[in-house]
């Protein structure tokens, strides 16, 4: 599906943050876990995630430490930090607050949104 | 060419590409790369040829306008640095004024350490200066501090920092404990090649001990012909500096010569490798290029003289003479041109089609390798009248070293024209034979002196 440029960019910090608090990861598997939480509806440019990774990491929300692949290779990989938790927590809250208000006012329009893939 | 080799070639490609790019970083480039061989692995399981895998992993990766723009927006700090000679004010300048003051700093260091064996009664010039001890040691006092900047400027690992002082702790023995005789050929020989196996060391700083790597080791040659020049720069300006110091106070009636033959000139010309250094680092992406634009100016004029040369001895049946200097001689013109080709190679976008400026490259390999050939040739047959002397070793060592390297840069770049193989395998060749000039720099140092019993 196609989402327009502004919500993927949007959304791409909170999503960033949020898989990374399930553990260490690298921008490749974030990238295949987006793909996963989202049924392969959210096709991201993968070059994309690099920038935001160093703009999150700039800003101290993530912590970036080089290590090895299990192949061997060289590899980047990326920690939330304390107060990448509560940034987290703080967008989480503003996109649930969005979200319920969207949800309210799909539920009163009369044609709902089918799925198209 | 396996498909294995091919992708190889590929992600080297798509890597030099991508490293034009201004606001993306050697290391943003590895990480990338991490996602592509991820990317290209998972699609080869699914059944894609490599080939194809790379294409799909490249298309997703983005184009590379869009993701250096992107990176460019996070980064803007990299794109000042192509925008303004002098860093300017803000945040921005915070890691530029920091180098300002480490290459300064260590600059004054350089020069200071310079001056430090003459409080133990070794002067550097003079009439009782001590020559031989600062023919040994003078790289020794002042290589280690450019070592030292980049190795803080690249921020070293701690076991680099071992890896990096390694050698020079042997070059300071080497130097001090072997007992050379004072004038003799061995000391002169240790005192040239010294210089340059510590150099290539001051590359593995450089590369942030990184030194395998191809991309290193060609930002490590670009490096040092820009440093080259900025360094003739520098002692242009000195030179005309030491000329009014001496001039202006002849006109008082004092005598300026002692002060800056004392103190001027070596401590400027200590400081000056310091500051030319910094100088590359950050007007980087300026005034780039000085030394491919020199090359392309003397190319042609090069292949020129050399053509003609080679036809004039043909024409007139006039061998090669066989004197002291011959071997040296040519020794330089193969420095000479495996230089020109160096930097035209460091400068040229791998990816681009053959066009005649390249085959006027090849035809200038050929001619000095034949040119080469022939010197050899003489100086072999004459060999058995002079034996091996230490000199002659050394010369004809780095002769034969230079004849492989660009006899086989020859062999690719004819390869290359003909469309056989890639430019990319050209750089690569070059990059990895940089490592046995380094070898034969410390042999000649180490080894030399005792096989030679220090004559």
């Amino acid at each position: 599906m196609y989402i327009q440029k502004d919500l993927v960019a949007a959304s791409a910090t909170p999503l960033v943050l949020a898989i990374l608090s399930e553990g260490e990861s690298y921008g490749y598997a974030i990238i295949k876990r987006v793909a996963e939480l989202s049924n392969g509806e959210m096709q991201w440019t993968d070059g994309m995630v690099y920038p935001l990774l160093h703009r999150l990491e700039r800003n101290g929300h993530v912590k970036a430490v080089w290590g090895r692949s299990e192949t061997g290779r060289r590899r980047k990989y990326y920690r939330l930090t304390r107060a990448g938790s509560k940034h987290l927590a703080r967008q989480r809250r503003e996109w649930q607050t969005v979200d319920l208000a969207l949800r309210g006012i799909w539920l009163t329009t009369l044609d709902t949104p089918s799925r198209s893939g | 060419m396996t498909k294995d080799e091919a992708l190889e070639e590929r992600i080297g490609e798509w890597r030099t590409y991508f490293r034009r790019r201004q606001a993306v970083h050697a290391t943003d480039v590895d990480e990338l790369e991490d996602h592509l061989r991820s990317q290209v692995e998972a699609l080869s399981e699914a059944g894609l040829d490599p080939d194809e895998a790379f294409l799909v992993a490249v298309k997703r990766l983005g184009d590379l306008d869009s993701v250096s723009r992107e990176f460019a927006h996070e980064y803007s700090e990299r794109l000042w640095k192509q925008l303004v000679v002098s860093p300017g004010a803000g945040t921005v300048s915070l890691t530029a004024h920091r180098d300002t003051i480490l290459a300064i700093g260590l600059a004054i260091a350089a020069a200071v350490a310079l001056k430090i064996p003459e409080l133990f009664g070794l002067h550097i010039s003079g009439r009782d200066a001590d020559a031989s001890f600062y023919v040994r040691n003078v790289t020794l006092l002042v290589l280690p501090f450019l070592a030292g900047f980049f190795a803080l400027k690249r921020e070293l690992p701690r076991s680099g920092w071992y890896l990096l002082a390694l050698p020079f702790i042997a070059a300071a023995l080497i130097a001090n404990l072997l007992p050379f005789k004072p004038e003799g050929h061995t000391l002169v020989l240790a005192a040239i090649h010294l210089p340059i196996a510590l150099w290539l060391t001051v590359g593995f700083a450089y590369a942030g001990g990184r030194w395998r790597s191809h991309e290193q080791r060609m930002n490590f040659v670009r490096f040092s012909g820009e440093w080259f020049i900025y360094y003739t720069l520098i002692a242009l300006g000195g030179g005309t500096l030491v000329m009014f110091t001496i001039f202006i106070f002849e006109a008082i009636g004092l005598n300026a010569e002692p002060l800056v033959g004392q103190w001027i000139i070596p401590c400027g010309a200590a400081g000056a490798v310091l500051i030319a250094a910094w100088l590359v680092e950050s007007k980087q992406s300026v005034i780039e290029n000085m030394a491919p634009v020199l090359t392309l100016l003397f190319t042609p004029l090069f292949a020129v003289l050399l053509l003609i040369f080679v036809a004039t001895m043909i024409w007139t049946g006039n061998a090669i003479a066989v004197g002291r200097e011959v071997l040296i001689g040519f020794d330089l013109l193969l420095v000479l041109v495996l230089g020109l080709l160096l930097y035209a190679i460091s400068a040229r976008d791998s990816q681009a089609a053959p066009r005649s400026f390249d085959t006027l490259r090849l035809l200038l390999v050929l001619c000095a390798l034949l040119v080469d050939v022939l010197a050899l040739w003489a100086i072999v047959a004459r060999t058995s009248e002079f034996g091996w002397t230490p000199n002659k070793t050394a010369a004809l060592g780095l002769n034969l070293l230079l004849l492989v390297n660009l006899g086989w840069s020859a062999v690719l770049y004819a390869r290359f024209l003909a469309k056989r193989s890639s430019f990319l395998r050209l750089e690569r060749w070059q990059t990895a034979y940089l490592p046995a000039y380094a070898a034969w720099a410390w042999i000649v140092t180490a080894l030399f002196p005792a096989i030679f019993n220090y004559r």
